[in-house]
């Protein structure tokens, strides 16, 4: 079969091997649980709890703070200790985040609703949007707001994102292989609340176990398996759109505008928990990898479990390790710190030993970072006018369509750091033009 | 246990610049290994005394002039000097190359700000410089003699193809040179441009190891022989064969490895493109209608100058943007 793909793109090492084997582990819950009340992009959740109150497992203390953003749920049973303020890893300040002890076994708060074959579109809509269900990859974006689109987007076309194109990352693989059933049903039901015809499922070719155990599992016509190439960004949204089919997002625009919805494996199978099991969005399937720990594994976490516990059932950090990340090596966010919670967007926790030194040196314009830019811009010149301050002309070159996908940092034989300038050029131009277009 | 904290990727490959450099010098070997054979001893040591003094005037450039703590070779100057090298008769002295990669490198590299930040190709700078400055020495040209450990002065002096073609008429070059002499390196000429086929072969290991793209040689190359053939149809007695042109007056190493050096070249595909054909253009005026009878040095530099230009018109398109 011809691997679908995109132009650009590049290929670091996969070191998925390291994870790969080790099946989903359920770990109990921890003592305490800090949820951040910002545990997805948009508008910070209003705390409904207070000091010493008693929660369920899956009851909501937080409801949305505004129109893009998400109710949050209990991820165990016990007593609010306190409203706290801790470091968020990707606000980089601290922010509000609930404290809370676990007193108890589980005792569930399920969703309240009737059977899903017997909800309507908008019925479905709300109860992802009661599960506090948020894009799982990474970008934690509200789901029930990207699966409805407004009324003059035509939509006719689901994908799944099981790419898992970041290196390291192995909870999709997992998930896909464990719980394929979760994933057709999840998708039906999506299906359902966008009212489309077509669903793909775009998998990588390094994970063709995967692929044929989906394909001898599917039953309907309606979902179809797309095998791509394994290069990454193959997962990055609108490479993925492009790939399996042939659209292009234009330029400051979203899925939405080429007919399409785009959902992570994980995102799918949360929202077939929310309607089928009736559970709330309080755990996540997550890789602990990395050359840095003592035994790679794939665990299910409650949201708001320190990354030091988890570190613990991957049998901890090694003592050369330099750099803890959360998410993948490609586009995560380094910490220096391990007693900060998870999200419901951290796919991951890669741990790094020390990198080999290298300097910076000036750009030799050998083109490898426009060869591979997989949204055809010229990285090294977006270095140079962001160094410059020109934000107008590095806007004029394209720096908003910048992905932030690292390909051209990594080949940079200079070893230039293009997505640090670009991520500030970008920070630095929005503040100027104060929201106005 | 310390964490550090940096910015996303954490990932690089291990790619270096010094590793770029190197394939590049590995590329040239095959010709200098031929120069060798051709021209004798004398050829080959200039090309290792091109490299080697061209690392050390670097290194004193950055050490002592720019006060800079470590210098930590990265060998483009090594790439430099051996090209300066190969773009020299296979009679010319020692102190006439010292004197070309003085300028090639203190002047044309690091009065521009050092590397990446030159306009012109610096081995071409210092070759034209020394063609201006010294024309004698720079044409003292002698045939090839098949013996190692002979020296090139008493050596009879000869001609290039192209300079026969342009004081004697083309029946009179191709009685000369046969198209299987030019292509395989056995005519007088420049220490490194005398063999397509080593060339070539050089080009090949860079193309096989990712290091450039074709675009510009194709360009090149391509315009030199449909101009040429153009105009063996206006006066082929003048003008020559298409093919004779493609495979005299350096333009193989011209094409294969001073055109693509990437500090002066464009960084998009489509410039590239526009930059090999007008390369070829302006190679074939030189040669036809000029002063001198090669131009591709020149004609080089010459469209070094546009790259800026050309990068600025031949942008990609942003995945994504509407034709407008």
């Amino acid at each position: 079969m011809r691997l679908l793909s995109f132009r650009g793109g590049i290929h670091p090492p996969e070191k998925k091997e390291l994870a790969k084997e080790s099946k989903l582990i359920y770990i109990d819950p921890p003592e305490t649980v800090y949820v951040f009340l910002s545990n997805h992009a948009g508008a910070p959740a209003k705390c409904l709890v207070k000091e010493n109150d008693s929660v369920k497992t899956g009851q909501v203390i937080g409801e949305p703070g505004g129109f893009i953003s998400a109710y949050l749920h209990s991820p165990v049973t016990g007593v609010v200790k306190k409203i706290d303020k801790i470091y968020h890893p990707i606000q980089g300040r601290p922010m509000e985040t609930v404290v809370i002890e676990r007193t108890s076994q589980d005792e569930w708060q399920y969703l309240e609703h009737p059977d899903w074959e017997n909800l309507s579109k908008e019925q479905l809509l709300e109860v992802v949007k009661k599960a506090g269900i948020v894009g799982l990859g990474g970008a934690m974006f509200p789901t029930h707001i990207k699966l409805n689109p407004p009324a003059n987007k035509k939509i006719d076309t689901f994908i799944v994102n099981a790419a898992e194109c970041e290196p390291y990352l192995t909870v999709d693989y997992r998930l896909m292989l464990e719980r394929y059933h979760d994933l057709i049903l999840g998708i039906k039901i999506v299906m359902k609340i966008l009212q489309v015809q077509k669903a793909y499922i775009g998998i990588e070719s390094n994970k063709t176990d995967v692929f044929n155990q989906l394909k001898s599992a599917l039953d309907s016509e309606e979902i179809e398996l797309k095998l791509l190439k394994t290069k990454y960004p193959q997962g990055a949204e609108k490479q993925l759109i492009y790939a399996i089919t042939g659209r292009k997002v234009p330029v400051g625009g979203l899925p939405m505008d080429v007919g399409v919805v785009v959902q992570n494996v994980q995102t799918v199978i949360a929202i077939k928990e929310a309607v089928v099991d009736r559970k709330p969005l309080i755990q996540r399937a997550i890789t602990v990898s990395g050359e840095g720990v003592n035994k790679p594994v794939n665990l299910i976490a409650r949201i708001g479990t320190k990354i030091e516990e988890l570190l613990q059932h991957a049998g901890g950090l090694k003592e050369e390790t330099e750099r803890v990340i959360l998410g993948g090596p490609m586009t995560g966010i380094a910490i220096n710190r391990v007693d900060i919670p998870i999200m419901k967007g951290t796919s991951g926790i890669t741990a790094l030993l020390k990198e080999k030194e290298y300097t910076q040196k000036a750009c030799i314009r050998c083109t490898k970072c426009v060869v591979v830019c997989p949204m055809d811009l010229q990285p090294y010149l977006l270095y140079l006018l962001a160094n410059k301050r020109k934000y107008d002309e590095a806007v004029e070159e394209g720096l908003l369509s910048c992905i932030e996908c690292g390909s051209c940092a990594y080949v940079c034989p200079s070893k230039i750091d293009h997505v640090r300038a670009i991520k500030l050029a970008k920070k630095v131009y929005q503040a100027l033009r104060g929201g106005k277009k | 246990m310390k964490l550090v904290v940096k910015d996303a990727p954490h990932l690089r490959s291990d790619d270096s610049v010094r590793k770029i450099m190197i394939d590049v010098l590995i590329a040239l070997a095959p010709a200098i290994a031929g120069a060798a054979l051709f021209f004798g001893w004398y050829a080959l040591f200039l090309c290792i005394f091109g490299a080697v003094v061209a690392e050390l005037i670097e290194w004193f450039i950055v050490r002592v002039l720019r006060n800079q703590k470590e210098f930590k070779p990265d060998f483009s100057a090594a790439v430099t000097g051996a090209l300066l090298a190969m773009n020299l008769p296979p009679t010319a002295p020692w102190w006439l190359l010292l004197i070309g990669l003085l300028v090639a490198i203190g002047v044309a590299k690091h009065a521009f700000g050092g590397i990446g930040q030159n306009i012109f190709n610096p081995a071409l700078v210092g070759r034209v410089f020394l063609l201006i400055s010294f024309p004698t020495l720079m044409t003292k040209w002698i045939n090839p003699m098949m013996n190692f450990s002979r020296s090139p002065w008493d050596v009879m002096t000869s001609a290039t193809p192209l300079g026969v073609l342009k004081q004697q008429g083309f029946s009179r070059a191709i009685d000369t040179f046969s198209y299987t002499d030019l292509f395989m390196g056995n005519i007088g000429g420049c220490i490194g441009e005398t063999s397509a086929l080593l060339l070539i072969i050089g080009f090949i290991y860079l193309l096989y190891k990712g290091r450039v793209s074709p675009i510009i040689p194709l360009s090149y190359i391509g315009t030199v022989f449909l101009f040429s053939g153009l105009f063996y149809f206006v006066n082929a007695q003048r003008f020559g064969t298409p093919l004779y042109h493609v495979l005299s007056g350096g333009l193989f190493l011209g094409a294969l490895f001073m055109a693509t050096d990437m500090v002066t070249s464009p960084m998009t595909l489509k410039g590239q493109a526009v930059f090999g054909v007008g390369c070829g253009l302006v190679t074939m005026i030189i040669r036809y209608f000029a002063g001198y009878p090669e131009g591709v040095s020149l004609a080089i530099l010459l469209m070094n100058s546009v790259t800026p230009l050309i990068d600025r018109v031949f942008k990609p398109k942003v995945f994504g943007e509407v034709k407008t």
